[in-house]
């Protein structure tokens, strides 16, 4: 499966609840999939979907479900220990590992060659790490989120994407209405 | 005074409860402070773009945040500054230590002091100079300011702020 394929399935999972979605043609296929209130898309920032998620999880109550990429993560490693070591139940960090930088034209990351992000994140402190098969993630990314434990789940898929527009809601739409589906 | 104190006596005056922070020698008692208080959750960051999006996560959850960091940090953060931080409007004080200005002794660190102010200009980012210890009475003005706004703003402190920098 494919990145897309992925959201597609898991849409009605995350869709009670708030994510943070990584910047390029993840937040598009979300936004084009399930666009709702209670999704933050990042238009710009590589690298960040992990930290905002985290903030936000630390900050209230709900879960918080962070859509990152293999590429993004490797962008910002130093996310993993500060989540591991701060680590709140509300908040699930779903890694989608295709092995590539989809955005920018699908060249290769070390994670699809030698460096296991499950491994890096594990060895970081994360005491809940699961790497699973793109067909096998829906229940697990359910029980994550029911889950009183902050969990880091590593999705190995293919690499591939559609085309598919940019986003061109204002930022600060994007950001208020969010806020308010925070509060909601 | 104690400048660390008044610090951060005016961060939990203004609501400020959502603090993220990296080291420098020079802000180790403002650090330590904000360690110490009940009021205000400190979350450590490896590096500053991640503390500026953990910030930017925790505004939008409902906390008033603020980021503790060298100058060095710009040069570090300008793309998260232009694409999160003011791109999505988010209020964010950077207590921010001005290493490489008078009574500095790391020559290196003179390197980016003297890009500091220029950086912070071109991104149009409020910025604020703390050169005297009375400098410091115009923080709270700075903090009700900046979630005025809803704009990041740079507090810069030099050494002679912090009383002098190691052995000189």
């Amino acid at each position: 499966m494919i990145r897309s394929e992925i959201l597609k399935e898991i849409a009605p999972i995350l869709n009670p609840h708030l994510v943070v979605c990584n910047i390029g043609l993840p937040s598009q296929e979300l936004h084009m999939i399930d666009d709702n209130e209670r999704n933050f898309y990042m238009l710009g920032t590589m690298g960040l979907s992990s930290s905002i998620g985290f903030g936000l999880a630390l900050a209230q109550d709900k879960p918080v479900i962070s859509i990152d990429g293999d590429g993004s993560v490797l962008t910002n490693l130093g996310t993993l220990p500060t989540i591991a070591n701060n680590a709140t139940g509300n908040y699930t960090l779903l890694i989608i590992d295709n092995g590539s930088y989809g955005s920018t034209g699908d060249q290769p990351t070390y994670a699809g060659k030698k460096t296991s992000l499950a491994a890096v994140a594990t060895a970081c402190g994360c005491d809940n790490v699961i790497e699973v098969q793109d067909k096998d993630l829906g229940p697990v990314l359910q029980s994550a989120i029911d889950s009183d434990e902050m969990t880091v789940i590593v999705c190995k898929c293919d690499s591939g994407n559609i085309k598919l527009p940019v986003i061109t809601l204002d930022p600060v739409v994007i950001r208020h209405r969010f806020m308010e589906a925070v509060k909601a | 005074m104690n400048i660390d104190k008044k610090i951060v006596d005016d961060l939990v005056a203004n609501d400020i409860s959502f603090v993220t922070t990296v080291p420098c020698k020079q802000l180790a008692g403002v650090i330590e402070e904000v360690e110490n208080r009940d009021k205000i959750f400190h979350i450590p960051s490896n590096k500053e773009d991640e503390g500026m999006g953990l910030c930017a996560g925790a505004f939008m959850g409902g906390k008033r945040p603020a980021i503790i960091m060298q100058n060095t940090a710009i040069g570090v953060t300008i793309n998260t500054l232009a694409t999160l931080t003011q791109f999505y409007r988010l209020p964010l004080p950077m207590i921010i230590s001005y290493r490489g200005e008078l009574r500095e002794p790391v020559a290196c660190q003179v390197e980016m002091a003297v890009h500091t102010k220029a950086l912070l200009a071109q991104l149009n980012i409020p910025t604020y100079h703390f050169h005297w210890q009375k400098d410091v009475e115009e923080f709270d003005n700075i903090l009700k300011y900046t979630f005025m706004c809803n704009k990041p703003v740079a507090i810069l402190t030099d050494a002679n702020f912090w009383g002098g920098y190691g052995d000189q």
